[in-house]
């Protein structure tokens, strides 16, 4: 199986993506150049963190004309599994790819830090190495993290179980006050419908390997790791 | 007409070059080195080549008093950073800068381009950057203007840094009245180079094509080098279009692509333009052959600019390269990949000058060499301030009743208190190698393709330096020395930023003197030496100087980064001990300055060799992994430290005995150099205290991890118990609170 890491000119956590799918994980991996329109027969994008073109105009906006991201539109539709971190989220907003939009954080600030996320829906490929409702710390690093949709994208998510990480406190009860950022529902990531597209702000691969705080982010990459090989 | 009239400049007289901050004996030298008057152009060169930010001319002689050398020293001072070796062939190349003055007039774009000229400094040399950090002072939080000043320093840092890509792992900020009209902004970034990758900032080979990168030149920042070169006034603000804007953005590509150019060997020489732009670099790159530009070929984002403008201009998230003949070409599709400008605008020549040409006519002609070594040098009088025996009068103060009240009102002191605040603004994380985030005495990063780690850690108390700057000195390379070896490093080399006042006043120039020489003892006691650094003077608003503050920010690396040491505690009911021994020294001390409202006496003195065994056994106990945690004792003394090692992602309580006999505020409080506390597992505790006995150091168990509560007594009696919950409020959130 090989993964293939998108890199638009400002994308940071591209490198940091690339080490743990690579290093941790052992995949066969490849950096995905933005003005080219060719996904080098890989069977997982990833959309990593960072400022595309700046996050001039509106974060993702700009990305979504990429050459490369007409190939990832097009591969999603036909099923292949592309996750979204970060700005890779706002990327997939932006596109069309998942509903809703991130807004400014609710304190108007840069936030980097551990937060606690339950797990609500350990049945999709790249959860499958959770379990429902297990709390995990994985950080976040974001100034537009705040998930915002409407009434009725809202409801469709939550009644079709597509809401897949929520923050929450250590108890795993969602609040004012474990909402980082003001999301909607405490949400922080979500699934499309064919549950091919995962999108998410906080950063597992920050939190992937033995030394890091935590190690909670590897089950993400592990997940996809046994789906793609057909483990699971 | 001649091309040079074309731009109608004013006439150069003594009074023009004073109005560009050239003095008159300067002018006249001016004059002299080139045989006649410089034209308005090559005036301006002068000036920016000459301020005090370009030419160091107060402090070069005591700056060559600093230990630069060692063994492990790869790039002593005079390129734009040092570097050293951590693991065979990688290598570590690091600085910190000053960005004060912009930083006081816009604080957020002052801020974020102190963070993108430091980091162009650091890739410059071929190094990617992977850590920054960053040392702020302000006055007095409880003030309106200082909270602007501050949120807008942070967010400035925040922008530039996060966007950039390198984690801001750390630094220091300090609050004191003395910075009000001055705050202070040094950015420090250290990146990762392989020995055989290393460039330098030289033009050779005639005919070399000189390329011009980066963002284009714009009218901003003119004369930046030289406003930084002056004090405040009450105009200073209406300079705010000498500020220059950042685009972090812009110089990530800048990165990337340069960093791509440098696998290939096509790159003669390199040198960033960061203050006084394309001036210093084609002066210091065209030191040895010179070079000839054609002015009109730079790419300008404004119609109309004159060559004295593009000279002088800081625009940021430029660079000028000399490439080799043939590859111009090979270049540009690199620059054009990363969407950047690139232009040929000049060439090397060979009879040493900078020859600066429009539309092919020379304007301007100045040899490259004398510019900067005939640079003036001042041996500027010095002398003790008169003041100074007032300050340093022994303080007699009333001992507080209830101190448990005192540890809790120092533990919500702006400069004791967390910086959770800001460094939550900070991505701290990115690039997946901060190993020990921001919040204990180091942090540390790991190196790819190693086993190893570099520590980093930040600090002045600028308190102390006022009182005695040559302790002061010492006590800043001590300290961050100290802080690195705690989290089990070895501490190697360092770069500081000498922020000072007006060095015209012998007062000041004492200050200065003395702790560059304690600086300098103390580097080479603690075989730390310095390789690269900044000097920011004239650091006076209205008349008033702000304390000395020598930032030294000093790096370590540890073999195995996995034990790596952090300080707050882990395990219930292991022991505490303290390395270093209790002395009555409190002047200086925060609780003075906090409690009672004095800054006087004599601060705590140094004992060089002792800090140098203390190192010796806490990298030798973090190899052996005896610690659970360790903490230096600083601001806030004993106490303090204390607490703080309670406040750990889970709160743990101590309970301590003290034996001391001197006054218990003084032994709780005293901010005594030379010492570390240590928690040690039960198992270890005898073998550790072997070690302590093998260097030297005394090792005292005072304590123990449990409970719920900081339970501190003192020759039997309690004199402190607080929750720890309670305690930890008000340690974490007062920075918070204050900024809603």
């Amino acid at each position: 199986m090989k993964a293939g890491v998108v890199v638009f000119p400002g994308s940071n956590c591209d490198h940091d993506c690339y080490h743990v799918l690579k290093h941790v994980l052992g995949m066969d991996t490849v950096f995905l150049w933005h003005k080219d329109a060719d996904l080098k027969g890989v069977d997982l994008v990833v959309l990593p963190g960072g400022f595309s073109y700046g996050d001039y105009l509106r974060c993702g906006a700009i990305a979504k004309h990429s050459p490369i991201m007409q190939e990832v539109t097009e591969f999603a539709d036909k099923g292949g599994y592309v996750l979204g971190i970060c700005n890779g989220f706002q990327v997939l907003t932006e596109s069309g790819l998942l509903p809703g939009a991130l807004l400014r954080n609710r304190e108007l600030k840069f936030i980097c830090k551990y937060v606690n996320l339950r797990v609500d829906n350990a049945g999709t490929a790249f959860t499958s190495r959770y379990a429902d409702g297990e709390i995990v710390r994985i950080p976040i690093a974001h100034a537009e993290g705040n998930y915002f949709a409407s009434e009725d994208v809202i409801k469709e998510l939550e009644d079709n179980n597509r809401v897949v990480f929520r923050y929450c406190d250590e108890y795993g009860e969602t609040s004012e006050g474990s909402n980082p950022n003001g999301s909607i529902n405490g949400i922080a990531g979500i699934i499309n419908k064919s549950g091919n597209v995962l999108g998410m702000m906080p950063h597992p691969e920050r939190c992937a390997e033995e030394i890091m705080q935590t190690k909670d982010g590897f089950h993400i990459f592990e997940s996809l790791r046994k789906v793609i090989k057909g483990v699971l | 007409m001649s091309m040079y009239d074309t731009f109608r400049y004013p006439e150069v007289t003594a009074e023009a070059a004073r109005g560009m901050g050239l003095k008159p004996e300067e002018f006249e030298h001016a004059k002299k080195i080139i045989g006649r008057t410089p034209n308005y152009i090559e005036l301006g060169i002068f000036s920016a080549m000459w301020s005090e930010h370009c030419s160091y001319k107060s402090s070069r002689i005591h700056l060559a008093k600093l230990p630069t050398k060692a063994p492990w020293v790869v790039q002593g001072p005079g390129e734009n950073a040092g570097i050293i070796e951590v693991d065979g062939d990688i290598c570590a190349c690091f600085k910190v800068e000053s960005h004060n003055h912009p930083s006081y007039i816009e604080p957020f774009q002052g801020a974020a381009t102190g963070v993108g000229g430091i980091m162009r400094d650091v890739f410059t040399m071929g190094a990617r950057p992977v850590a920054s950090m960053n040392s702020l002072r302000f006055g007095k939080i409880d003030n309106e203007k200082t909270r602007s000043i501050f949120e807008g320093v942070v967010a400035g840092i925040s922008f530039y840094g996060n966007c950039f890509g390198v984690p801001t792992v750390g630094g220091e900020v300090f609050f004191n009245d003395c910075y009000a009209g001055n705050p202070l902004v040094n950015a420090f970034s250290l990146g990762l180079v392989n020995k055989d990758k290393i460039f330098l900032a030289k033009a050779e080979g005639e005919g070399n094509p000189v390329i011009y990168v980066g963002a284009k030149t714009g009218r901003d920042g003119i004369h930046g080098a030289t406003m930084a070169s002056e004090e405040f006034s009450a105009e200073s603000e209406s300079k705010r279009p000498n500020v220059q804007i950042g685009d972090p953005f812009k110089e990530k590509l800048l990165l990337e692509a340069c960093l791509e150019l440098m696998k290939e060997d096509w790159v003669v020489g390199i040198q960033d333009m960061g203050a006084a732009g394309l001036t210093s670099s084609s002066f210091e790159m065209g030191a040895q052959s010179g070079v000839v530009l054609d002015l009109d070929k730079v790419p300008t984002r404004e119609k109309g600019m004159t060559p004295y403008e593009i000279m002088l201009s800081e625009s940021q998230e430029r660079m000028l390269m000399v490439v080799r003949k043939g590859s111009e070409d090979k270049v540009k599709a690199i620059f054009d990949k990363w969407d950047l400008d690139a232009e040929v605008i000049g060439h090397v020549a060979t009879d040493g000058y900078v020859r600066l040409r429009w539309q092919g006519e020379e304007v301007a002609a100045l040899p490259a060499a004398p510019l900067s070594s005939e640079a003036p040098k001042y041996d500027r009088p010095y002398a003790r301030g008169e003041y100074m025996d007032e300050l340093n009068k022994p303080v007699d103060v009333k001992e507080p009743d209830h101190l448990k009240g005192v540890l809790l009102k120092l533990l919500a002191a702006p400069n004791i208190a967390s910086k959770r605040w800001v460094y939550t603004q900070y991505d701290h994380m990115v690039r997946v190698g901060t190993t020990v985030l921001p919040g204990s005495d180091a942090s540390v990063i790991r190196i790819p393709d190693s086993k190893k780690g570099i520590a980093l850690s930040a600090d002045c108390n600028s308190r102390i330096c006022r009182l005695d700057p040559r302790t002061g000195g010492m006590a800043a390379v001590a300290e961050s020395a100290r802080n690195v070896a705690v989290s089990g490093a070895r501490p190697r080399a360092f770069t500081n930023c000498l922020n000072f006042g007006n060095p015209e006043k012998a007062d000041i120039m004492w200050q200065f003197v003395e702790a560059v020489e304690g600086m300098a003892d103390a580097g080479k006691a603690l075989d730390t030496p310095v390789v690269s650094g900044n000097v920011s003077l004239y650091n006076e608003t209205e008349g008033k100087g702000i304390y000395p503050t020598p930032t030294i920010v000093m790096v370590g690396v540890i073999d195995d980064v996995e034990k790596a040491v952090t300080s707050t505690f882990k395990l219930e009911g292991s022991n505490i001990f303290l390395l270093g021994e209790n002395t009555d020294e409190i002047g200086g001390s925060e609780y003075l300055s906090i409690i009672h409202g004095i800054e006087k006496g004599t601060p705590p003195k140094i004992d060089l060799a002792k800090e140098k065994s203390l190192i010796n056994l806490l990298v030798e106990a973090a190899e052996k992994s005896l610690m659970l945690s360790a903490h230096d004792t600083a601001e806030g003394g004993l106490a303090v430290a204390l607490a703080e090692m309670c406040f750990g992602e889970k709160q743990m309580g101590v309970r301590i005995n003290l034996e001391d006999d001197m006054r218990t505020d003084h032994l709780l409080f005293a901010e005594t150099q030379g010492r570390v506390i240590a928690e040690v597992g039960g198992l270890n505790s005898a073998a550790f205290e072997k070690l302590a006995e093998k260097h030297g150091v005394k090792c005292t168990q005072i304590g123990t991890v449990e409970g719920a509560h900081i339970v501190i007594k003192h020759q039997g009696r309690t004199v402190i118990k607080a929750e720890v919950q309670e305690a930890a409020d008000k340690f974490l959130n007062t920075i918070g609170e204050w900024m809603k």
